[in-house]
C-alpha cells in the first residue's frame, strides 16, 4: 500500500467514523437489525455482505444500533428463506433487512415480521407486500441508458444484446428498457440477442456461437458480467471490437483500461453497487427513529465513464465488483428524494 | 451398549421412540436457545411452515412404501402451489377440477412404472422438468393470491393449542388410522413388503399402486395449498427443496427405502425435526456455509443411532 493510499484509507475512515458519529441517534441505540439474505455465492453478493459487515460493524462501534448482524440462507430457496425470517421474529429483532430470494412468495413471512412490530426494508430483490419498504433499482432506465450513451457515441447500427438469466425479472426489465431506448433513438437495430447469466465464460461461449451469422456490430449492450466474455469471443473470432458496454466487475474493467492504454479505447460502464445493503440499513435505522420514510424508494446507480474509470478500478478488489457504501446522509437524500417526487 | 438396553427395553420399542426423542431434544434445545418461541405466538411462527413439508413427506412416504422413489414431489408442490394462487382462487371449479386433474396423472404414473416396469427414479425425475414447466405456464412471474378460506385455516388461531400441532397431530392420525390400522392400508403396504406373495393371493399389484401413487399426490396438492396458505402468493420455483426434505423426512421418521416399512406418525415427526433443524442452526448463529453441513450431520447422528438399535435386534 503507497502512502497515498493509505492517507486516502485514512480520510475515509475518518468521514465515515465523523458522519456515523453525528448520526448515532439515542433513539435507536438499543435497536437490533439483521440482514436476511438468499445467496452469497458469486462476487456482488459478497461484496455486498462484506460492505454491510463494515458500516454496520462501525455504525454499532458508535452506538448508532445495537446490533446488526447478517444471516444468509444456506440455498436459495424461498421456503428457506420464509422460515428464517420468522426465526428473525422470534429472535426479537426490531428491523430485518431484506434481499428476497422471490418477490411474491416471502409476503406471508413479511406480513408476519409486519404484525409482530417488525420493520421490514427489501432492497435489490424486493417484496411486494404492503406494509413493507422497498429500495428498488430501476433497471429499465439502467438498461435505456446503455442505449442513450451509444446514440451520443454512434450514428447508428447494428446492436448485439446480452441477456442475463432467462426467467428473472431483473433480465426482462434491463431488456425492456434497452429496447425502449432503441425505439426512441430510432438508429439502432438488435441484429442477435444471447443469454449470458452474468457470467463470463458463458457469455463467451454463447456471443462465439452467434458471431458467426451476424454482420458488422457497431456495440454490444449487456447486463453486467457479461462484458469481458463477450470481448474474448470478439477477439477469438478475428472482428473489430465494438463498443462493449461494462458491468462495473473487476476483470470487465482490466480489461477496458488495457485497451484504453493501447488503442484509446471508449466505453462506459454501469451496475448496481454492492454497498446498497448499507444504504437499506440506514433507511431502516431512520425508520426505527421514526422518521417519515416512503414506501418506495429508488436507489442511484454506479456509472463509471472514461475519465473516472482508473480511480474506480483502483478501489475494487480483484475478482470483485466496483462498489460504494452509503452513508446515513445519502440514506437521507435518498428518502427526502423519494418523498418530493 | 446398544445391546445392554436392548435387555432393559425391547429395540423395537426403542426404535419406535427414537424419532419423537430426537424431536423432543431439539425442541428443549430451541426452547433454551430462544426463550421467545416457547409461547404461543413462537411456536407457531416456528411450526407453521412445517406443515407443507410434514404434507409433502406423507406423500413421500406413500411412495416408499410400494418401493419406489418419488424425485418429482418439491416441484408438483409447486405446481400445485401455483394452481392454488392463481386458478383455485379466481374460479374455484377449474382449480378443483385440475388438482383432481394432477391426482388422477399421478395415479396413471403408478400404473406406468407398474405396467412397464421402469425404475420409478427416471420416471419421477422426468416428471419432475413437466412439473415445473406446466408451473411457468401457470404463473410465469411470481404472484398469485391464496383463496381466503385456506389463508384464514392456516392462520387460524385456535385457543390454548398452536394451529400448526392441532394440524400435525390431526395429518399423523388420519393417515395412521388409514394406512396402519385399516385391513385395507394392511394390503397397500404389503404390496411393498412382498408383492409377489399378494398378487398370488388375488390383489392386483396395479391397482394398489395406483391407489398409492394417487394418495400421494392427493397429499402434495394439500401441502401445495397449506403452503400458499402462509406464503399468501406462489412461485413457480417455491417447494423444490421439498423433494429432498420428504425423503429425509420419511428416513428420519422411522421408516426405510426397503418397501412396506414406514410410519406416518413417524414420517410426520421427521418433517417436523427437519424444519426445526433449521431453526435450531440458526439460533446458534451458525456459518450459513455450515449449515447444509449441519443439518447433515444431524440427520446422520440420528441414522446412527438407528443402526446401533437395529443391530441390537439382530443380535437377540
Amino acid at each position: 500500500m503507497t502512502i497515498t493510499e493509505r492517507a486516502a484509507l485514512l480520510a475515509t475512515a475518518a468521514a465515515l467514523a465523523f458522519s456515523a458519529g453525528t448520526s448515532a441517534v439515542a433513539d435507536t441505540s438499543d435497536k437490533r437489525i439483521a440482514l436476511s439474505n438468499n445467496y452469497a455465492g458469486n462476487s456482488w453478493r459478497q461484496a455486498m455482505l462484506r460492505s454491510w459487515e463494515k458500516v454496520t460493524g462501525q455504525a454499532v462501534a458508535d452506538g448508532a444500533v445495537a446490533a446488526a448482524d447478517a444471516f444468509t440462507t444456506a440455498e436459495n430457496q424461498v421456503t428457506e428463506q420464509a422460515a428464517q425470517i420468522q426465526n428473525l421474529i422470534l429472535q426479537g429483532y426490531d428491523a430485518i433487512v431484506l434481499n428476497a430470494a422471490s418477490p411474491e412468495g416471502l409476503n406471508g413471512a413479511v406480513k408476519e415480521a409486519c404484525d409482530a412490530g417488525v420493520t421490514v426494508v427489501s432492497f435489490d430483490g424486493i417484496v411486494t407486500e404492503p406494509c413493507a419498504w422497498r429500495i428498488a433499482v430501476d433497471f429499465q432506465q439502467m438498461g435505456k441508458d446503455e442505449v442513450l450513451y451509444l446514440a451520443d457515441r454512434l450514428d447508428g447500427g447494428n446492436l448485439l444484446e446480452i441477456r442475463g438469466l432467462a426467467g428473472v425479472f431483473v433480465d426482462d426489465e434491463i431488456s425492456a428498457g434497452i429496447q425502449e431506448g432503441v425505439d426512441e433513438t430510432g438508429k439502432f437495430e438488435i441484429v442477435g440477442s444471447v443469454h449470458g447469466n452474468w457470467a463470463q465464460d458463458v457469455a463467451q461461449k454463447a456471443v462465439a456461437g452467434i458471431l458467426p451469422s451476424l454482420p458488422d456490430v457497431a456495440a454490444v449492450v449487456t447486463q453486467g458480467g457479461d462484458g469481458y466474455g463477450a470481448a474474448q469471443a470478439f477477439k477469438a473470432a478475428g472482428r473489430d471490437i465494438p463498443i462493449i458496454v461494462m458491468g462495473n466487475r473487476h476483470d470487465e474493467l482490466t480489461w477496458w483500461k488495457e485497451q484504453k492504454d493501447a488503442s484509446g479505447y471508449e466505453t462506459m460502464s454501469v451496475s448496481i453497487a454492492p454497498g446498497v445493503s448499507t444504504l437499506a440499513f440506514w433507511v431502516a435505522q431512520q425508520i426505527l427513529d421514526g422518521a417519515e420514510v416512503p414506501k418506495d424508494m429508488t436507489v442511484p446507480f454506479l456509472r463509471i465513464d472514461q475519465d473516472n474509470l482508473e480511480e474506480n478500478l483502483a478501489n475494487t478488489e480483484e475478482g470483485g465488483v466496483a462498489n460504494v457504501e452509503y452513508t446515513l446522509e445519502d440514506a437521507k437524500a435518498v428518502i427526502a428524494e423519494a418523498s418530493g417526487s | 451398549m446398544a445391546s445392554q438396553i436392548g435387555n432393559l427395553i425391547s429395540p423395537r420399542l426403542l426404535r419406535a421412540l427414537l424419532p419423537p426423542l430426537s424431536l423432543a431434544a431439539l425442541l428443549v434445545t430451541i426452547f433454551w436457545l430462544q426463550p421467545r418461541t416457547q409461547s404461543y405466538f413462537g411456536l407457531n411462527l416456528l411450526l407453521n411452515l412445517a406443515i407443507p413439508i410434514a404434507l409433502a413427506t406423507i406423500a413421500q412416504m406413500f411412495i416408499l412404501c410400494v418401493n419406489e422413489l418419488d424425485l418429482s414431489i418439491g416441484a408438483f408442490v409447486s405446481l400445485c402451489a401455483c394452481i392454488t394462487a392463481t386458478w383455485l382462487n379466481d374460479t374455484p371449479l377449474l382449480g378443483v377440477l385440475a388438482l383432481a386433474g394432477l391426482v388422477g396423472v399421478y395415479a396413471l404414473l403408478g400404473a406406468l412404472i407398474h405396467l412397464r416396469n421402469l425404475p420409478s427414479i427416471v420416471v419421477t425425475l422426468g416428471m419432475s422438468f413437466v412439473w415445473l414447466g406446466l408451473a411457468v405456464l401457470v404463473l410465469p412471474t411470481p404472484g398469485g393470491a391464496a383463496p381466503g378460506w385456506i389463508r384464514s385455516l392456516m392462520t387460524l388461531k385456535p385457543p390454548l393449542v398452536p394451529f400448526p400441532i392441532i394440524a400435525a397431530v390431526a395429518i399423523a392420525g388420519v393417515v395412521h388410522v388409514g394406512l396402519m390400522r385399516s385391513a385395507f392400508g394392511t394390503v397397500l403396504r404389503g404390496a411393498g413388503g412382498n408383492p409377489a406373495s399378494l398378487a398370488r393371493a388375488g390383489w392386483s399389484i396395479l391397482r394398489i399402486k395406483m391407489t398409492m401413487f394417487a394418495l400421494a399426490g392427493f397429499f402434495g396438492a394439500l401441502s401445495g395449498m397449506a403452503l400458499v396458505g402462509l406464503t399468501t402468493s406462489a412461485d413457480a420455483n417455491i417447494a423444490l427443496r421439498y423433494t429432498l426434505l420428504s425423503i429425509a423426512g420419511v428416513i428420519l421418521g422411522g421408516g426405510e427405502f426397503v418397501g412396506g416399512r414406514v410410519s406416518p406418525i413417524g414420517a410426520v415427526i421427521g418433517a417436523v425435526t427437519l424444519a426445526l433443524a433449521g431453526s435450531f442452526l440458526s439460533f446458534l448463529r451458525l456459518n450459513p456455509d455450515w449449515q447444509i453441513g449441519a443439518q447433515g450431520a444431524i440427520l446422520i447422528l440420528v441414522l446412527a443411532l438407528r443402526v446401533l438399535i437395529s443391530r441390537g435386534e439382530a443380535r437377540r
